[in-house]
């Protein structure tokens, strides 16, 4: 996009003269020159080893002690003590898990049922194209966050035995209303790939239109995929903190990131350390997988020239 | 003409499929709708039965349904609520300025921060201003609302007193001081956290998309000719690529702005800002469904309705797009 003619023509002279590499070599290699996107990669693996592993750093995060209510960070305890005295970084640790994994699956189940229904809306076209997108139309005019706490809120009340868990839900809820952006993006992918000469070519050999799919044009659309997943993460790991904090989310005792501050948010006042972590952890998450999203975009673009030194 | 006409038309089973859906899913709740009451003890089990009659409750879904629709286009009618005793729409209709002035203020902010970042940073590229900014809007970008407005209270109110009276240099919440409900610049002061505090989520967005915007046009040959012909800098960058630069801006605006009383929300429930969002949060806690269901539906029109008219407005202003 912000190339000069320049840059395209080191680029290409650059292709013909290097030895052949492969695409997997040159993504990875794209990606490693993208410094933030390193730099959030290692944030983000330090944040995920932290988080298996608490128990090794940590004390327990449901432990009290009625003595060290609300005190600051120190030595002993990093993050200070909460109002029950609990230790602050333990359980933002354990938070942590919870909050990774709500944004982990309600991603990924966004992009798998958005990648079925863009296939086949691309794919097939005619009505079923028709249908498809007026339902994606109309999930895209939700106004989004209240639809969220409408459904959580609904389903939270009915208290069905197979939603006990509230972390399961709020990773459903999440999911029903994000997949269409990765749905419409799949879609366009797929319009452009079908006409090309190796769908075609797939055709004339006698591929089955689920062979053309799966083997086909999925794999030639994975990049793009990826690079809308990272987005959905980072997005899925903010509502469910949003969701959370407005008690619609995960419910305590279970401990998130969002409902960590929720609790916070009463004593913040005087003990700030309290709202200041859990936030600052959400971000620094997502801002790493944020960067990480950029430097996949630029690493997967065959097209990109790289501008960053 | 035609055009919109037809745009017009298609919005409305986009609509219907929208309310048709919430309708029901609140509806079937179990519980129901009169959940709170059943709880109260105070409440005998008679007067719920009455209830349920005087609020339609006992027919099938499908005549509520019909009802319910007929008396919103009809009467604005959006039921009662069912906490309040108090008509739907007159409770969404006296918060609905205050979230407008917010969100309109904060949206004025943004523009006056957001354009100028842009361009400079589109002129400009890969400069240490560019960095500057890229970097300050992927932060904006990842920061969560209601931490962010956290931290604006724990700065301006708890740490940063003002130095003639000792008090919070900036107040946390609500719309007034107790005691000077008319005082307009008592509100204005008020006003200050939550605004910035939504200004700068959305400026993040906005320099990013602006920049964008900008460098695709500066590549663009007619402005390599208006440089040709010998232009001053200046003229080529504001005359020619500014205003066509600034016309995805205006759509996505336009898209927007639905989205922005969202993004109200959390705002308005940190700093107690008494607006629609506040509403639905407390309707939320206490199971209020109408409140809740008429929330939802005045957004959903709102997004409808701005995404048309994002659509007309692109037509109108750039003559390079031609519908059939």
């Amino acid at each position: 996009m912000t190339d000069t003619p320049k840059d395209t023509i080191t680029l290409f002279s650059g292709g013909f003269l290097k030895k052949r590499e492969t695409p997997q070599k040159r993504i990875l290699r794209r990606f490693l020159r993208h410094r933030l996107a390193l730099a959030g990669l290692i944030c983000l693996v330090m944040v995920i080893i932290g988080v298996l592993f608490a128990p090794l750093f940590s004390y327990s995060p449901t432990d009290q002690n009625a003595l060290d209510t609300l005190k600051p960070p120190s030595m002993e305890h990093w993050m200070g003590t909460d109002e029950m005295g609990r230790d602050v970084f333990a359980r933002i640790l354990y938070g942590g898990r919870i909050s990774l994994l709500v944004g982990l699956f309600s991603s990924l189940l966004s992009i798998i049922v958005g990648t079925l229904i863009g296939a086949a809306s691309g794919y097939f076209g005619g009505w079923l194209d028709n249908l498809l997108m007026r339902i994606t139309d109309a999930f895209l005019a939700f106004p989004t966050i209240f639809v969220l706490i409408l459904l959580a809120s609904l389903l939270l009340a009915q208290n069905l035995r197979w939603l006990q868990n509230s972390v399961l839900l709020v990773i459903l809820v999440i999911a029903t209303l994000s997949w269409m952006l990765p749905a419409r993006l799949v879609r366009s992918l797929f319009l452009t790939l079908r006409e090309r000469d190796f769908v075609i070519a797939a055709h004339t050999v006698g591929a089955k239109d689920r062979r053309v799919i799966f083997r086909h044009i999925l794999p030639n659309c994975l990049g793009q995929i990826f690079v809308s997943a990272t987005l959905q993460m980072a997005y899925a790991i903010i509502t469910e903190s949003g969701l959370s904090f407005l008690g619609f989310g995960v419910q305590p005792p279970t401990p998130s990131w969002g409902n960590i501050l929720a609790t916070a948010q009463t004593y913040a006042l005087f003990s700030p350390w309290l709202a200041i972590f859990p936030g600052l952890m959400i971000f620094l998450t997502v801002i790493s997988i944020n960067y990480i999203g950029d430097g996949l975009r630029d690493a997967f673009d065959p097209f990109s020239v790289q501008a960053r030194k | 003409m035609t055009y919109i006409i037809r745009r017009l038309l298609q919005a409305i089973p986009s609509l219907l499929i929208i309310s048709v859906i919430l309708f029901f899913l609140i509806r079937l709740t179990p519980g129901g709708p009169l959940g709170a009451l059943e709880r109260n003890p105070q409440v005998t089990p008679e007067a719920i039965e009455n209830m349920r009659e005087q609020l339609g409750l006992d027919k099938p879904l499908p005549i509520q349904y019909l009802s319910w629709i007929k008396g919103m286009l009809l009467r604005g009618d959006l039921g009662m609520s069912y906490i309040h005793y108090r008509p739907v729409t007159e409770m969404i209709g006296e918060r609905i300025p205050n979230t407008f002035w917010l969100v309109g203020i904060s949206f004025l902010v943004t523009l006056l921060v957001a354009i100028p970042i842009g361009v400079i940073s589109a002129i400009k590229p890969y400069s240490f201003f560019d960095y500057a900014a890229t970097s300050l809007s992927f932060m904006g970008q990842s920061v969560p609302v209601f931490w962010l407005g956290l931290l604006m209270i724990l700065i301006f109110y708890v740490t940063l007193k003002n130095p003639m009276t000792g008090l919070p240099l900036l107040p946390a919440g609500g719309m007034h001081t107790t005691g000077q409900e008319n005082n307009l610049l008592d509100t204005a002061v008020h006003l200050i956290l939550p605004v910035a505090t939504l200004s700068l989520v959305w400026i993040a967005w906005y320099s990013r998309f602006l920049r964008a915007s900008m460098l695709d046009i500066l590549h663009e040959d007619y402005i390599r000719t208006a440089r040709a012909k010998g232009l001053r800098e200046n003229t080529v960058i504001y005359r020619h690529a500014f205003r066509n630069g600034i016309i995805p801006i205006i759509t996505l605006i336009a898209m927007d702005l639905p989205s922005f009383f969202s993004g109200a929300l959390f705002t308005e429930t940190i700093f107690s800002w008494p607006g629609m969002g506040r509403l639905f949060w407390d309707a939320a806690k206490t199971r209020d469904y109408p409140v809740l269901l008429g929330v939802v539906i005045i957004n959903a029109g709102l997004i409808v309705i701005f995404n048309l008219v994002a659509d007309i407005l692109y037509g109108f202003l750039d003559p390079r797009v031609k519908y059939d």
